[in-house]
């Protein structure tokens, strides 16, 4: 045996042996300082290789005896802090693997709240700040030759990543701020970076190193989920390190290769998501996707097709990054083309939420705006039948964003893929969504700023346009100026400023005055007038006429109901749809029972368009509204009292006016002498209250439409490929069932509606559900509580067993949202139910 | 630049209703010599002329005199209590609504069934001139009166066939006391005529349609045209007596029936077959308002000398509007 060893041995038994006994203070010092020269850094330090087996064989030793003889009382034997010192600078001093290992092993084993406790929680917090964990990880990137020391690594990453969870266990109320996860992760990607720069250096300097333990740390953090609070800090020094240097970027590059493939998803998300954009994410990472299958699936699978919940930028790095290098292209027309596959098939479309269709959509088009035509000619027919199914399955949906969705991706698809060919173009309204997607297709742009670049540019050209045609005016009244100038006496000079023109928006196109004055004739203009210009004036003033004469509309309504539902469009009529829309409500209003028997009669009959069936919905709704309205029956009324010739009527209304007249008069000054405590400074206006007009005829509108929804006809099947109409439909029967509140024979609607929901609850159409759980909801809302307990509790059971499925289960959001409400709506139910039952 | 939003356009001041036929023709009596009282004379379709006061807005008289034919064209004499009235029963009459009377005094027989507005010239002389359409369809007549008198007859020349006349102005430079008439024919030229010499100083021709209406502004020697087509034309008159199309402005709707430039020279309104009254700036053309009341074509417009317009429709309302008045 080497003598000096021996010599080491020797000493720190001695030196144990005399902090175990001692209480002499002196001597207690004078054997730390001895001791302290196997560490270096004093004046005379031992032999290296003494330091080099105190270091290794008996330091963690030494440090736990330290840890052991630790009290108030001990420390207090150098009044001076001279020995609280020499301790502490063991500790921060010596090898820090060893050291942090004693310390935390210490803190475990220490008792509940102490003072021990607490000053070596003090001590760890020094070691922090002193960039001992930086030392500690550049020792583990050392090739290591010690036997066992993979062992040492495994508890060294536990201890480190851990150290907030073991810290916080530990000391509970009194935990330091410096261990709390936010500030100690941030803390320690700054050492990773510091230790990564020793790396570096090293490298320079020709010595070899690894960052396995690093790349292990790394995805240790990530996978707890602290990857934004240490990303945050690696992520941007490493932008900027890796700017010009290809040993940092291989650095960064290995780093990322070393990370275990249990922990690449976390940090190659944590890291997409921390990334400005893809040049950065490109220098990060390398070639990373090529070399690691498991980052490979990550970024072309998980990202793209298990998750949606990532930001539209985020996907631009991640494809964006993809584009960038020739080795990685074509995994980004593999995407694509999964992509693609995926946007067509219909049961994707028919069961992902929309928000994953928006992601979905997004990402097809960022992918074709980073890939050009050459590329995509191989996979042109493909790519074309994709779309073409998708299409097809996207404006099947009953849902207007998915339909929207689908023809923006189509176009854009179609452009780039035959660019040559006719533009593929549909109608859609332009708004956020739609300007959003349109703006990620625009090629050659990755990332935001020319994006913005590229949307603001069209701006200024509009702007000087107006500015142009403004100046135009200016000149072409300056250019009459001159001539009137010499001629004129331009002795009144009058300023244009007291002349300010008035609002000209009024002034339009007069149309030729030729609208009938009666509904007969409006009607036989309607059938078979063949002046254009009659027969819009006659559709423009139907409204009217209907709503004037009653009489003459109910000798001729059901006629007039045809003629309107078989009307079509001759002449582009501004606001033809509305126009026919409301003269079919007034006819409707005015001649209810009929007029709906005879609509809800041509829902189901043959050779009808969806458009007019979907028509016959809309008016019915608008109609049954009209007629709930409490104060609808005050028009006709008038009319009828002066049509019948009643002149009591007409005096006693102009009574009530009378009436209501000194009424206001004296609520006015109770107003203003009374002084209110209450929230509203006003007593609520009551409402003249008058019978629904839509309790007589509810049944109409609302019995033959529920009854033949399942017998499918040549040309219509609810059921099958009409599941549009089977979603208005839905909403419809839910509109009438809230409207027919507070009517007889809203009980036996309810009735049929629930058995109605029954049967479709599990309709694949999210439009079709989402009227079922309104019409639930109507039925809560409408039907009186206790005919619900009374006569229908069971099927009530069975809808709210279905409720709680949708909540929890649906994948539309929507939907999920009306079931808890309706869910919320049987609680109150309850709740106004129990106190009767008492 | 920071425009406000416009104001929406103003409503009518006041509304007279009770005709109970379409307006045809509106003239304002002058304050002073109704005894400070402002007078409204409106002809209608039924042959009545109305009285109204302003103050009252009630009707004061009516005068029947052109046996159930339509009123034309109506004309106070200046500084006298004379009102001229044209009738479609071809007869001009000459009342006289001196204190309180309304009896017709004169009247022309017209030869020509047209229905040019006629124009009268008097700087408060005891003769003055009165320009009538004349018996051959494409002539006009000019009158002395009271004498009745014929100056001359103004014929076009035979190659230039402009068709009816349709409107007429007859005025005088300050400067020389020859009378002067602007004619509006039917093809849509406005004509300067020298009546002394009875030779046409100028055409031009300035719109496609008929002439429906036309004002001047001898001061500015501007003047303005309105047709059956959707433009108004403006136009100037030179050194030479020469005219010249200083610029046409389109409209929405197609149809003046009258046009009026206001006595202060500001603003400019016309009627409109579109039911609509349009007010400009008259130096710039600038279009100020578009005042939709009426709900049938306008048939006239008129100023008062303190800047009050009265419009008169084919719905039988006449609609009193103040705009841009100054305070």
């Amino acid at each position: 045996m080497d003598p000096a060893l021996s010599v080491v041995r020797l000493t720190v038994r001695e030196a144990i042996h005399t902090l175990s006994s001692s209480e002499d203070c002196g001597l207690i010092l004078s054997t730390l300082r001895f001791l302290k020269r196997y560490l270096g850094e004093t004046e005379d330090p031992a032999l290296p290789e003494e330091q080099e087996e105190f270091a290794t064989v008996h330091f963690s030793a030494f440090l736990r005896c330290l840890v052991i003889k630790l009290s108030p009382v001990w420390l207090e034997l150098s009044p001076d802090g001279q020995l609280e010192e020499l301790w502490d600078s063991f500790f921060l001093k010596g090898p820090a693997d060893q050291a942090f290992l004693v310390l935390m092993e210490a803190l475990e084993s220490t008792a509940g709240p102490s003072f021990c406790l607490m000053k070596m929680a003090q001590l760890l917090a020094n070691f922090l700040s002193q960039r001992r964990m930086a030392a500690l990880m550049e020792e583990q990137c050392r090739p290591q030759k010690k036997p066992g020391f993979t062992l040492l690594q495994e508890t060294l990453l536990n201890k480190v990543v851990g150290l907030p969870d073991h810290l916080g266990n530990r000391l509970q109320q009194d935990n330091l701020a410096l261990f709390f996860p936010q500030n100690y992760f941030p803390l320690l990607g700054e050492e990773v970076v510091r230790v990564l720069q020793g790396i570096v250096d090293a490298l320079r300097g020709g010595l070899d190193c690894s960052v396995s333990f690093m790349s292990r740390v790394l995805g240790k953090i990530c996978i707890q989920g602290r990857q934004k609070e240490i990303l945050d800090v690696l992520v941007p020094q490493l932008t900027v390190l890796t700017q010009g240097s290809c040993l940092w970027q291989r650095v960064c590059w290995r780093l990322m290769e070393q990370v275990p493939d249990r922990t690449m998803e976390a940090v190659l998300i944590g890291l997409v998501e921390a990334t400005p954009g893809p040049e950065v994410l490109s220098r990060l990472l390398g070639n990373l996707v090529v070399k690691s299958k498991k980052a490979q699936f990550v970024m072309t699978q998980k990202l793209l097709f298990l998750q949606y919940q990532h930001t539209t930028p985020m996907l631009q790095s991640l494809l964006g990054y993809l584009a960038m290098d020739s080795q990685r292209r074509p995994l980004l027309i593999q995407a694509l083309k999964e992509l693609l596959e995926t946007w067509g098939s219909s049961s994707a479309v028919r069961h992902a939420p929309v928000t994953q269709q928006h992601y979905l959509s997004a990402a097809i088009l960022i992918c074709l705006a980073h890939l050009r035509e050459p590329e995509l000619r191989d996979s042109q027919d493909e790519l074309l039948a994709s779309m073409m199914a998708g299409v097809k399955c996207h404006l099947d949906s009953s849902l207007p964003t998915v339909r929207r969705l689908g023809m923006i991706v189509a176009e854009i698809i179609s452009s780039q893929i035959h660019p040559e060919g006719p533009p593929l173009k549909f109608q859609y309204e332009d708004d956020e969504l739609s300007r959003e997607l349109l703006a990620l297709a625009i090629p050659g742009t990755s990332d935001s700023s020319t994006v913005l670049a590229g949307g603001s540019a069209p701006a200024p050209t509009a702007s000087e346009t107006l500015a142009k045609t403004m100046d135009d005016g200016v000149e072409s009244a300056n250019g009459s100026d001159p001539q009137v100038g010499p001629q004129g006496s331009d002795s009144d000079l009058d300023s244009d400023d007291e002349f300010i023109p008035y609002d000209m928006s009024g002034d339009i196109e007069l149309k030729s005055n030729k609208a009938p004055l009666y509904v007969r004739d409006c009607m036989e203009v309607l059938t078979s007038s063949e002046d254009m210009e009659r027969w819009e004036a006659a559709l423009r003033a139907l409204e009217g006429l209907v709503y004037r004469s009653p009489e003459a509309t109910r000798e001729v309504s059901v006629e007039l109901a045809k003629v309107l539902l078989h009307l079509e469009e001759r002449t582009c009529v501004s606001g033809f749809e509305g126009l026919r829309q409301r003269a079919l409500v007034a006819v409707i209003v005015m001649d209810p029972a009929r007029v709906a028997e005879y609509l809800t009669s041509q829902f189901y009959a043959l050779n009808y368009s969806l458009r007019q069936r979907l028509d016959i919905l809309d008016v019915l709704t608008l109609s049954a509204q009209e007629l709930s309205r409490p104060g609808h029956l005050k028009r006709p009324t008038q009319q009828v009292s002066c049509g019948s010739g009643a002149p009591v009527l007409a005096t006693s209304q102009a009574d009530c006016t009378g009436v209501s007249g000194w009424r206001t008069v004296v609520e006015e000054r109770i107003r203003s002498k009374t002084r209110r405590f209450s929230k509203q400074g006003f007593p609520r206006r009551e409402l003249a209250s008058s019978p629904s007009e839509f309790n007589s005829v509810a049944g109409y509108f609302f019995f033959p439409l529920i009854q033949h929804f399942d017998r499918p006809l040549v040309t219509f099947d609810l059921l099958g490929d009409d599941q549009l109409v089977l979603g208005r439909l839905t909403h419809t029967l839910a509109a009438l069932m809230y409207l027919a509140i507070n009517t007889t024979v809203a009980v036996s609607m309810g009735k049929a509606l629930l058995e109605f929901v029954w049967v479709l609850r599990f309709h694949v159409d999210i439009y079709v559900r989402r009227g079922l759980l309104s019409a639930v909801s109507s039925i809560l809302l409408s039907v009186p509580a206790e005919r619900l307990l009374g006569d229908l509790s069971d099927e009530l059971l069975e809808a709210r067993s279905w409720l709680a499925d949708v909540a929890e289960k649906d994948v539309d959001e929507d939907c999920r949202e009306q079931a808890v409400r309706a869910l919320l709506l049987l609680e109150r139910l309850k709740d106004r139910l129990l106190p009767l039952s008492h | 630049m920071a425009v406000p939003l416009p104001l929406p356009p103003p409503g009518p001041q006041f509304v007279l209703r009770g005709t109970q036929s379409a307006v045809n023709a509106l003239h304002f009596g002058g304050g002073a010599q109704a005894q400070g009282r402002q007078l409204l004379f409106s002809g209608s379709q039924s042959g009545l002329v109305h009285i109204w006061s302003l103050q009252t807005r009630r009707t004061v008289a009516t005068l029947d005199g052109h046996g159930g034919q339509s009123v034309t064209w109506l004309q106070m004499l200046p500084q006298s209590h004379q009102l001229l009235s044209q009738g479609r029963d071809l007869r001009l009459c000459l009342w006289d609504l001196a204190e309180g009377r309304n009896a017709i005094v004169d009247s022309v027989c017209l030869e020509s069934v047209a229905f040019c507005r006629s124009s009268v010239l008097a700087e408060g002389q005891a003769r003055w001139l009165l320009a009538l359409p004349g018996k051959g369809s494409d002539e006009v007549q000019i009158l002395e009166m009271p004498s009745k008198t014929s100056v001359c007859t103004l014929k076009p020349e035979a190659d230039a066939k402009p068709g009816m006349p349709m409107c007429l102005g007859l005025w005088q430079a300050e400067s020389s006391p020859r009378p002067l008439l602007l004619a509006g024919y039917e093809d849509g030229s406005v004509a300067l005529w020298d009546v002394w010499e009875r030779k046409v100083c100028s055409r031009v021709s300035c719109h496609e349609e008929p002439v429906m209406g036309l004002d001047f502004d001898s001061q500015k020697a501007r003047g303005v045209s309105g047709s059956a087509g959707k433009a108004l034309a403006v136009w100037s008159l030179n050194g030479q007596q020469a005219l010249q199309v200083c610029s046409t402005h389109q409209l929405t709707n197609p149809g003046i029936s009258d046009i009026t430039v206001r006595p202060d020279r500001k603003i400019l309104a016309t009627a409109g077959w579109d039911h609509r009254i349009r007010v400009f700036h008259w130096r710039t053309m600038k279009p100020l308002a578009v005042l939709a009341f009426h709900s049938a074509s306008v048939h006239c417009v008129a100023f008062a000398t303190n800047g009050l317009l009265a419009a008169g429709s084919k719905d039988q309302r006449i609609s009193i509007w103040s705009l841009y008045q100054r305070t």
